[in-house]
This record gives structure tokens, sequence and C-alpha cells, in this order.
């Protein structure tokens, strides 16, 4: 038995129910070949980085799944028949996280205004982080510049 | 030490990363992720981040990971 982590893209004019309804169908196709889900998550409708097959926002869906490879082998190729999945990622890890991904949780902290600010000065410290890195990395390239002068 | 040869120390960087509460890379981490690419949407290199090799490879696994999932971009166009 192997532990899998899946995140599955569903298209965005589906509803909510309907992605709910997407994500029964497919732990079921995992439990009819032997394997366990674990964990299940609905990430909502998210803004896509980049347009796939048209479509600016998805429906997010991960699993945390604990079976043999040829169940995920079925679970992927049935997914790559229906037309509701743009796009799925599986990847074996050596354990699962059992609490909520950090996407469920950082979506729980912009919603709160405190929290957000938060954030919003985390964001500032590491831009100056950053900042600072470049300016190593140009004293770095400098002093030949001032042997010249 | 004059003022000029004291603006040009080495400043030691170490790995955000390798200390042991450092955060796990993970791809489905988008804000951690983000500090390490460019605005265009590349993977800053690690001699300007200070990211160890090894933590590196992880990293880039993760980014790429992240792009396929359209968490990330591919390309930053203005």
């Amino acid at each position: 038995m192997q532990l899998y982590e899946s995140v599955v893209i569903a298209r965005q004019d589906i509803s909510v129910t309907q992605a709910e309804a997407l994500a029964d169908d497919l732990s079921k196709i995992l439990e009819d070949n032997g394997a366990k889900v674990l964990k299940r998550e609905n990430w909502g409708l998210r803004g896509l980085a980049y347009r796939i097959k048209k479509n600016r926002k998805g429906h997010y869906l991960l699993f945390n799944i604990e079976g043999e490879p040829n169940a995920i082998s079925d679970y992927e190729r049935r997914m790559r028949i229906m037309e509701q999945v743009l796009r799925y990622l599986t990847i074996r890890v050596e354990e699962h996280n059992e609490d909520d991904s950090i996407i469920i949780s950082n979506r729980g902290k912009t919603s709160s205004q405190a929290d957000s600010n938060n954030a919003e000065s985390e964001i500032k410290q590491n831009t100056e982080k950053h900042e600072e890195n470049k300016d190593v990395s140009k004293a770095d390239l400098s002093p030949p510049k001032g042997e010249n002068q | 030490m004059n003022q000029r040869q004291k603006q040009f120390i080495k400043r030691k960087k170490s790995c955000p990363f390798s200390s042991p509460n450092s955060p796990k890379i993970d791809y489905k981490d988008v804000r951690l992720l983000q500090r390490y690419i460019s605005e265009k949407g590349k993977i800053i290199p690690s001699r300007i981040t200070a990211v160890s090799a090894k933590k590196q490879r992880e990293l880039t696994i993760a980014i790429k990971r992240a792009r396929y999932l359209a968490l990330l971009p591919y390309v930053v166009n203005e």
C-alpha cells in the first residue's frame, strides 16, 4: 500500500454541488479499486494562474489516498475521459499531513482583517529581505569597479 | 578598515529552509513559493536567495508542480 496525494481541477461552469458530486464519484472509483480515501478537501472555486481550455477559474479538489498503484492508474484513466476534469496531479508521498492543507488555512487568515494585516507585514518583511539579498549581490559585484576608479 | 571597505563586507547568508523550525517546501504553499519566483515568473537562482542546493532542488520541483496546477504562472506578461 502506498500513500498518494492527488489534486484535481474541475471546470469553472459546474456548480459547487456538482463539484462535490464529482468528488464523490472519484472517491467511489478509488474505493471500488480497493483504495482508501483518507482525507478529502474542496478548495472551492479558485482563479487559475493562466487559462486552461478557456477556463479562468476552476474547482480544486484534494484527496489523500492509500492504495495500490493499479487503483491510481484506473482513477487517472477515468479522469482523462471525464469532461469536467481539466487537470489532475497525483504524487506519491512519504506521509500524509493530517491537518488542513495550507491553501485552506491561508484562506481562513485572509478573511479576518487583523490577520490579513499580519500577512501584509509578513510580505513586506520578505520583500525587504529580498532587497537586502539584492544589495548583497550588488556589493559582491561592485568592488572591482571601485578599484578602477 | 575604512568606510569603503566596510561597505563591501560579505554578510553571511543562511538557507531559509535548512534550520529545524523552517517551513516545509510544499507545492500547495503558494505564498511561500511566490517569494522564490521573479516578477516574470522565473525561479530565482539560489545564489541570490541563499537556498541550499538540496533545498533548491526541492523548491524547483514544488514550483513546477504549482505551475502545472495553475497555482503559479509559467510567465507573467505585462
